[in-house]
């Protein structure tokens, strides 16, 4: 038989073992040999931490009860890490980009790094896992109680779990606060809890493999004897099958310690990948034997021995004392490895989010500059490691160890599962808010502490018995097992499905009508698409940090050497001299992930909020680059409007341009012309007047002669400038009309006579029509009558027909009059048309004796009048017409 | 506006090549095995209906057949997927185009 010291001897030597894998683990990790320690072996391995003390000894109690309905506790996982590309990949990979150090750190910085939110689930977990530990403690006294002779046992048992308590803080508190980076590996407990779990496993499967061959006989003899046995009948409760599948599937991703070693002691994909397949086969084969232990200690053992106890006592029992004694180890391994990791987890979050804030809050302002904050971290860690196994300590002493301790287990399951609405929706859903999230957690928390933590301890210990009878204030519909009034369900179902449909349904419904921060907005659309964007969050924009402070505060909180390092690669990063870099938002960024990595993201945020002044990314600033959007967008509308606008311009100009271009071409025209028509006269008359000076012997007749071609030329030359002037006062319009009343056909008539005065040689026909020339009208006659004298003169002059010839129709249509010449010589060319009524427009070559400016007289008067002159193209000669407004003719009557 | 947190990215492209189509088909796969185990492992809903009783043993045989069956299959999915991330770069399966058709 084995004594209680020889025991003592064996866990002691034990626990010997496990202080020196750790030991080595961490000192191979220290001089980086340590790749077998990232083997994804040893990470399926940790990850057995699944399987503690209640599952090792429990499941053998529970299959005696309820049949196969223990398999449950490992199918539910399983399922999970077979589908590990649903959740759990995505899960890791946020771990690890984001530095999470805990679920609460999780959830806190996926809502907008919401401290609130961290405390709640900090409470949480706690509430969640200190009974558990208990649960721990109890288990490793009542196995330590079977090799204890009867008497001894009670005492031995509060000694046992006093020391085994103070023991695991030890080495958890050595083991598991080495790195101040929670984030960080913790080697040495990776390491031991692997050695832990292949020893439990070890363990187990010795036990059956014991009772398979060595009690029943071999397989088939198993089989039957389980056939033959109370288990022999299947009974299945479908409803607690399900839930109980789906319980501890959910409760594999939200369980602290389990978030512990498989997000945040995560390194890689393919330690995932591995565990994918090699976790689901630990857990069946830890779970292969349990149905045939159960049935050998139905058989051997005495009615009414405790089946929870079996993997011991059957051993024992058959007097396998070494085999005992191994089982006692897995069971002890069990319960440790999961006690360490639950420490570790739980202290992280209580040192992040409850502790650190606290003090950081009573430092008050600048408090991030003074002190020790590394020192701090560290030691509120491990008191809160010492903490949380004092809890668990004093948990199972008052609750005095007995049968409200074993369902535990699945009550808190149910109430760290509430964590998993807030964390799936905030994986994979951008519109969940941290309204949402804060909501049904309250709701979740608070459904489970009345609905299956308080009445777990037994009707009357903390709810009264009124309350299970009549509920709440005598509310019917508010009794802990029939939540409005739905009756007949087994308690922990009815308490699942009550907690997590509300918690699912609030956190929807307040997601869906609350507003997020942008912070939050930004960690959001981090969260659910981290696959595309690895990179950190911009929620710093940046401002007039000192960065001797942050320089300080990183200091104080990662030690100066590696502060220092961190400070000097982003200096020579940015291309800078020395070792302080500029505080870019990318560099708060990655500080803040650096630090957040030590003290959880919400402090970490807080902590360089405080130096940089709370530039944090505010709605303001995202409204403010909405607003430069816009504005950019409106600006550059106008720009195009303007550019428009400038295009037209400048076509106008560059057609003004042309125009003044045209109009100097013109005028310079003009000028040459007018001085070539002014020397012309002038080169005669000097000519002459010079031979009349000096010629001593001319002749009286050519002296005479002579004179009278420089009269003629004077006079060409006044009427020259006559006509120049004439045009320039039109054209100033500076004349004043003196306007008569005369008959057209009188006018025609001056007229005619007048151009014809000078006539010689051929003779010009003139065709009239009297009647319709009996027109009065009232007008400038005189400037009238040279418009015509002009075009009948010019018809003179110009008419190339053999027998020349001028037509002069007068007409009245839509009230104007026309008057129409009409030669019959070959006309103007079409080219010539537009510019025969410009000054010194000449179509002809020959020498008819004008300065060409008779037409362009014309049109000026015409115009003066009210009328208009035109060339009709449609005749057959020269044509012109002059209409003027008949108003003019009629008022004369 | 999320959208303005990361840069747009360019579509996915329409077709992959044929490797990583098999990745894509492998992942599939390895989502869907999960659902499949939960489904068989529904059956034992079904047993005790209509008074009819299954034995232990059956039962138990079943079920752990199922669970071995399982685990080779993840871990024929797990080791070829891990065997083509060291080859074909790694996909992303959230990005999936939609339009996204097999390369006949």
């Amino acid at each position: 038989m084995v004594t209680l010291n020889t025991l003592a001897a064996f866990a002691l030597a034990y626990v010997g073992l496990l202080f020196g894998v750790a030991f080595v683990a961490e000192r191979a990790a220290r001089r980086g040999r340590g790749r077998w320690l990232r083997a994804p072996l040893v990470y399926t391995l940790s990850l057995s931490i699944y399987c503690t003390a209640w599952t090792f000894y429990g499941a053998v109690g529970s299959a005696v009860r309820t049949g196969f309905e223990y398999l449950t506790i490992y199918l539910g996982p399983s399922l999970v890490m077979i589908g590990w590309w649903w959740v759990l990949r995505k899960l890791v990979l946020v771990g690890r980009s984001q530095r999470i150090t805990s679920v609460a750190d999780l959830i806190s910085s996926r809502y907008g790094k919401s401290n609130l939110l961290g405390v709640g689930v900090t409470i949480l977990a706690l509430v969640g896992t200190t009974p558990y530990i208990a649960l721990q403690l109890q288990s490793v006294t009542l196995s330590v109680g079977v090799f204890a002779h009867p008497g001894e046992a009670r005492e031995a048992g509060d000694a046992t779990a006093l020391y085994v308590a103070m023991g695991l803080a030890l080495f958890t508190v050595i083991f598991g606060t080495r790195n101040l980076d929670a984030n960080e590996r913790h080697h040495g407990v990776v390491m031991a809890i692997a050695v832990e779990s292949v020893v439990k496993l070890t363990a187990l499967l010795a036990v059956g493999v014991f009772v398979t061959w060595g009690v029943m006989g071999g397989i088939g003899g198993t089989l039957e004897r389980i056939d033959a046995s109370e288990l022999g009948q299947v009974r299945m409760d479908g409803g607690r099958w399900v839930g109980l599948t789906l319980l501890s599937g959910m409760a594999l991703l939200c369980l602290p310690r389990m978030f512990q070693v498989m997000v945040v002691e995560n390194d890689s994909d393919a330690q995932l990948r591995v565990a994918s397949w090699a976790f689901p086969l630990y857990l069946m084969l830890m779970s292969l034997f349990i149905v045939p232990i159960a049935v050998a200690g139905l058989e051997l053992l005495p009615a009414g021995a405790n089946p929870d106890l079996f993997v011991l006592t059957v051993p024992l029992s058959q007097g396998q004392d070494a085999l005992a004694v191994l089982s006692f180890l897995g069971g002890f391994s069990s319960a440790t490895s999961m006690v360490i990791v639950a420490a570790i987890a739980v202290s992280t979050m209580v040192s992040n989010h409850i502790v650190m804030p606290l003090w950081l809050r009573t430092r008050g302002p600048g408090a991030s500059v003074s002190g020790d904050v590394r020192d701090v971290v560290m030691l509120s860690r491990r008191l809160s490691i010492i903490g949380v196994l004092l809890l668990g300590y004093l948990y199972y002493r008052t609750s005095g160890g007995g049968a409200a301790l074993a369902t535990i287990g699945l009550v808190s399951f149910v109430g760290i599962s509430q964590v998993l609405p807030a964390m799936l929706g905030g994986l994979f859903w951008r519109g969940a808010t941290h309204v949402g999230a804060l909501a049904g957690l309250t709701v979740g928390f608070v459904l489970w502490l009345y609905t299956l933590f308080l009445p777990s301890f037994g009707e009357g210990v903390i709810l009264p018995r009124a309350v299970f009878d009549a509920g709440l204030f005598g509310l019917g519909w508010l009794r802990p097992h029939a939540l409005f009034g739905l009756e007949g369900l087994d308690p922990l179902m009815h308490a699942l499905m009550w907690s997590i449909a509300l918690n699912a349904v609030t956190f929807f419904a307040a997601s869906l009508v609350s507003f997020p921060s942008p912070l939050e907005r930004l960690q959001g659309a981090q969260f659910v698409s981290i696959e595309l964007t690895p990179g950190p969050t911009r929620s710093w924009s940046g401002g007039p940090a000192e960065v001797e402070d942050l320089m300080i505060m990183t200091q104080r909180i990662l030690g100066a050497g590696e502060a220092q390092a961190l400070f000097a690669a982003e200096a020579r990063r940015q291309g800078l001299e020395g070792n302080l870099p500029d505080p870019s938002p990318d560099f708060l960024e990655t500080l803040e992930r650096k630090l957040s990595g030590s003290v959880g993201a919400a402090t970490a945020h807080a902590m360089v909020g405080q130096i940089v002044g709370g530039m944090s990314v505010s709605v303001e600033d995202l409204m403010a680059v909405a607003d430069e959007t816009a504005q950019m967008m409106e600006y550059s509308a106008r720009l195009e409007a303007q550019s428009k606008e400038l295009a037209r311009t400048a076509a106008q100009l560059r057609s003004a341009n042309d125009k003044l271009t045209r109009l100097s071409v013109q005028k310079d025209a003009f000028l040459s012309q007018i001085s070539h028509e002014l020397r012309t006269p002038m080169t005669s008359i000097r000519a002459f007047s010079e031979i009349l000076r000096d010629g001593e012997g001319l002749s009286a007749e050519a002296a005479s002669k002579y004179a009278s071609i420089i009269h003629d030329e004077a006079l060409r030359l006044t009427r020259l400038l006559d006509d120049l002037l004439d045009l320039s006062v039109l054209e100033n319009g500076q004349v004043s009309l003196n306007v008569r009343s005369g008959l057209l056909s009188e006018l025609l008539d001056r007229a005619i006579a007048s151009a014809r005065s000078d006539e010689d040689g051929q003779a010009l026909r003139i065709l009239r029509d009297p009647a319709a020339e009996r027109v009065w009208i009232s007008t400038d006659l005189d400037r009238l009558a040279q418009v015509f004298i002009n075009l009948v003169s010019n018809a003179r002059k110009y008419c190339d027909a053999p027998v020349p010839e001028l037509r002069i129709r007068v007409g009245q249509a839509g009230g104007r009059l026309t008057v129409d010449f009409i030669d019959n010589g070959s006309g103007i060319a079409a080219e010539a048309r537009d510019v025969i009524f410009e000054k010194f427009a000449r179509v002809s070559d020959r020498e008819a004796g004008g300065a060409g400016l008779g037409l362009a007289i014309s049109r000026q008067i015409v115009t003066r009048l009210g009328g208009e002159i035109s060339y009709l193209a449609d005749e057959a000669g020269a044509a012109f017409r002059i209409e003027l407004p008949l108003d003019i003719a009629m008022a004369a009557r | 506006m999320s959208d303005t947190g990361g840069p747009r990215r360019t579509r996915p492209p329409l077709f992959l090549e044929r490797r990583s189509y098999r990745r894509r088909r492998l992942i599939d796969a390895a989502r869907l095995l999960p659902v499949l185990g939960l489904m068989l492992w529904l059956v034992p809903l079904l047993w005790g209906i209509g008074g009819r009783t299954v034995s232990a043993s059956g039962a138990g045989i079943y079920i752990f057949a199922i669970w071995v069956l399982l685990i080779l299959a993840a871990a024929v999915f797990a080791i070829t997927l891990g065997r083509s991330a060291g080859s074909a770069r790694e996909v992303d399966p959230e990005t999936r185009a939609e339009e996204e058709r097999p390369p006949w």
